[in-house]
């Protein structure tokens, strides 16, 4: 152990900095990786009012919209799989959500307020299990010139799903 | 009644634990040997009675006391009864108790052990379990209360309380709403478990080396005696996280198994600073350095393991996994807050007492290796972060959400992966000080020529992904290491002792169960590796509306959908249920029956898929869609994952190694028994089975 610790007494300040750049050089590559990768990858998550007011500037990439599903607008073509829904703006803010009764209420009301935007939904693939009245969509993919947006990917999430409200009209005592 | 006394009983072990964590720091404080006793006796008693909690949800749960809220959203009288009683953890109060009963359980554990020498550090394991055992109770307690009665307030409203609110009557539906059916899977039945019990686990190592700090003892003790802990820890989290891989695969129906959702990285990122700190500590161990960076370590580990379990628990982020919105988010992030800073503000106020007791040497001796391996596995660690967090800031920095999806993910974790895999290689190789470049490439350099076979014949063959070739070449490159340090080994012992084969390999391995244990996990990782790459660079896919008979072709095989049956069964599911015939390069090879099942009571389908498994590949159908009056067409969505099975055969394998790596000695001080060595060998290693 002594004559080890002898053996890099030497080396020891000019071994330090070969570590420190080295190291240093590690930490680049993946600041750098992490830099270029989120360049590639990162997908702007609009509501679909943000949409509409950039469409311009959306036109050309991938985005990613939430809204709530209207069940009366659900088409499906099993022969060519092709699916068409509406969507309804839901506000984007968890708060704003929070403050309006929870994501069920928001979606709720998304769907049955007239008023509030619309975006028609263009999406080839298999009918997702999840997707009915008020489920809230996000969808993946671009805005097209016709205004039809075309998703490439679609996640559907019941707010629902986990924890539900006991129905009332079950024996109540 | 049963909910008031567990009730009662979650209020007892509150103040208990309370009380354990206050008289335990006084007594220590104030050497006061006997307060620290009835602390310690505190949190003996926390064990039985978070049991009694615990017992308490799962008769409620079993018996159907559907007045009890909780009972009533995750459980219904058709449910069986083994899923009943792991309802416990089927939602957010049950788990948060669950979570307590395990914290206390391994708190008694931990203070079961033999102190004798290590009496200083005992008054501070009792402080951190029982502030850890407290928080999550007082969640329980005050937000979160599996024993909350349904009423029917005056207004028409329903509310849960455990006591009756005034003017309201009571409520008690006939029958529950039912675990969500896509948790009905055996590998969704212990997932949660799993990762639970490495969460709370590594808490423990956590508790060791903040006692350490704290009492200003500077040796490798605290690592010495959570080694196991430590170990066992990541076993559960590792079986945790390929259960849920396997689950996610058989049950969601999106033909993968890893979606990089935000709980699945909450789960995976305690994963890897819990990777690199076995790694580290090894550095500690052997050579007295790292050590403020092992503490960094463990204080991020612990930091992990709760954000983990606030993640899975606070519906912050929306996954699969979110459970419903809830008040305990705040409550969670102060407490993190507070723990971590605390820790690191200690960290840094003992900075001078952990002095490193070497240099760094050479750039290829094995800790300036080790410290790479940590640097990568941290690398991992921020890119998952980032990716977590990067909608947050975006939205703070420009106002507009931005997220990342998992390309962000794969792209930029791929090549510190394979930078792993290369030092997985390398490493074992290397020694401590002394390797220079020249002595590891005198070691590496005949498995690393008969592996460039691989690459080779891969681009002969026509492949032209780098990715996939470079993984492959490094993956074999990483096998013949290991294989081969398994030979040395062997090979030595044969000559030795005149030993046959196996019996060799045996008990090498059982010699050195941490090192041999290390390499099979190593080969688990790259038979892990085999199956990711094979499905991530070549699972081709196909989809179609089909007639019947009518047939659909993807590379080798051809399926054709011969009939299709709906029906209702018993336990509240109408099933659609196809039966295909599937071809392999024309050869029959049998049927799939791929179906959909709807579940009456939630309103929820399911896609469970039919599934042709071979080592080679997995032929995945799903059945997504079907004319129920003509049923003559029916849509198909179709998968080929090559090598899949090499992730769940090197989960198997990766599993088994740490589970060598962390079977207990059977003799409490190995080295002695070393030294008795010869006719004790025979009586002592048989149980270094595994």
């Amino acid at each position: 152990m002594t004559e080890e610790q002898a053996a890099h007494q030497t080396p020891g300040r000019s071994g330090r900095a070969k570590f420190l750049i080295g190291g240093l050089l590690i930490v680049a590559a993946i600041v750098y990786l992490i830099a270029s990768s989120t360049q590639a990858a990162a997908q702007y998550y609009l509501t679909i009012d943000e949409l509409m007011v950039k469409s311009d500037a959306m036109r050309d990439r991938d985005v990613k919209i939430s809204g709530a599903v209207d069940g009366k607008t659900i088409s499906y073509d099993a022969r060519s799989l092709t699916l068409q829904f509406t969507i309804a703006n839901v506000p984007g803010d968890l708060d704003e959500i929070e403050q309006a009764g929870g994501l069920a209420e928001v979606l709720h009301q998304a769907v049955s307020n007239p008023d509030a935007q619309r975006l028609k939904v263009v999406y080839e693939g298999p009918m997702p299990d999840l997707l009915r009245d008020e489920a809230q969509a996000i969808v993946t993919g671009r805005l097209g010139e016709d205004g039809v947006f075309h998703a490439e990917e679609l996640l559907l999430k019941c707010p629902t799903r986990y924890e539900e409200e006991v129905p009332l009209q079950s024996g109540q005592g | 009644m049963i909910a008031n006394f567990g009730y009662f009983a979650l209020i007892i072990t509150f103040i208990t634990a309370l009380y354990g964590a206050g008289a335990a720091a006084y007594g220590a404080i104030q050497r006061k040997p006997e307060l620290v006793e009835s602390a310690r006796r505190a949190m003996l008693l926390t064990f039985p009675l978070t049991t009694l909690a615990a017992l308490s949800i799962i008769v409620l749960l079993v018996t159907g006391h559907y007045e009890i809220r909780y009972v009533a959203t995750v459980t219904s009288s058709s449910m069986p009864t083994y899923l009943k009683v792991t309802a416990l953890w089927g939602g957010q109060e049950g788990s948060l108790v669950f979570w307590s009963w395990l914290m206390s359980a391994f708190a008694t554990a931990a203070s079961l052990r033999k102190w004798d020498r290590d009496r200083e550090l005992l008054p501070w394991i009792v402080v951190v379990t029982m502030v850890t055992l407290a928080f999550f109770l007082s969640l329980v307690i005050f937000f979160e209360n599996p024993f909350a009665r349904l009423w029917l307030s005056s207004d028409g409203q329903q509310v849960a309380a455990m006591l009756q609110p005034v003017g309201a009557r009571s409520l008690s539906p006939s029958d529950g709403q039912g675990l969500n059916p896509l948790l009905r899977h055996p590998g969704m039945v212990i997932h949660p478990p799993m990762l639970y019990l490495g969460f709370v686990s590594f808490v423990m190592p956590y508790a060791f080396a903040m006692a350490a700090l704290i009492t200003r003892r500077s040796d490798d003790r605290w690592i010495r005696i959570t080694r196991r802990w430590a170990l066992v820890a990541w076993l559960f989290l590792s079986l945790g996280l390929i259960l849920g891989g396997r689950w996610a695969y058989d049950v969601l129906g999106w033909g993968g198994y890893w979606g990089w959702d935000p709980v699945e990285i909450a789960a995976f990122m305690p994963w890897l600073t819990g990777t690199a700190f076995l790694h580290s500590v090894m550095v500690q161990e052997k050579k007295g350095m790292l050590k403020h960076w092992n503490m960094i370590l463990i204080i991020l580990t612990y930091a992990l393991v709760i954000f983990g379990t606030f993640l899975t628990r606070s519906g912050v982020l929306s996954s699969v996994h979110a459970f419903a919105q809830s008040a305990i988010g705040p409550m969670f992030f102060v407490f993190i807050g507070v723990t971590a800073l605390g820790s690191l503000a200690l960290l840094v106020e003992r900075w001078s007492i952990l002095k490193s007791e070497n240099h760094l040497g050479s750039m290829f001796s094995r800790e300036a290796l080790f410290l790479l391996n940590n640097l990568l596995f941290m690398g991992i660690l921020v890119v998952c972060f980032w990716g977590v967090i990067f909608p947050l800031i975006s939205e703070l920095v420009t106002g507009s959400k931005v997220t990342v999806g998992p390309p962000f993910y794969e792209r930029a974790t791929s090549p510190l992966w394979l930078g792993l895999l290369l030092l997985m290689g390398v490493a074992p190789l290397s020694a401590y000080a002394s390797s220079t470049f020249r002595t590891i490439g005198r070691a590496v350099w005949k498995p690393a020529l008969v592996s460039l076979a691989v690459p080779l014949g891969l681009f002969l063959a026509g492949y032209r992904s780098i990715g996939a070739i470079l993984g492959y070449w490094l993956a074999v490159f990483v096998a013949l290491v290991t294989l081969y340090e398994f030979w040395r080994g062997a090979l030595a012992r044969m000559r030795r002792h005149g030993e046959a084969l196996p019996l060799a390999l045996w008990r090498l391995a059982g010699r050195n169960r941490r090192r041999y244990g290390g390499y099979v996990i190593h080969l688990g990782v790259v038979l892990m590796a085999f199956g990711i790459i094979g499905i991530e660079v070549f699972q081709t896919e196909t989809q179609a509306t089909l007639s019947q008979g009518e047939q659909l072709t993807l590379g080798h095989y051809v399926m054709t959908y011969d009939a299709l049956s709906q029906f209702d069964t018993a336990d509240g599911r109408n099933v659609a249920r196809a039966v295909v015939s599937v071809y392999h390069d024309g050869k029959y090879v049998g049927e799939l029956y791929p179906r959909k099942d709807y579940y009456y009571a939630s309103q929820q389908p399911m896609t469970i898929p039919g599934v042709r498994s071979t080592l080679e590949d997995d032929f995945y159908v799903l059945l997504v869609g079907w004319e129920p009056i003509a049923q003559q067409g029916a849509t198909f969505k179709v998968y080929h994952n090559p090598l899949v099975n090499f992730v769940w055969l090197g989960g198997l394998v990766f599993i088994l190694g740490t589970a060598v790596a962390a079977w207990p000695d059977p003799d409490p001080e190995p080295a002695r028994s070393r030294m008795r060595a010869g006719r004790s060998t025979a009586s002592a290693y048989p149980t270094g089975a595994a």
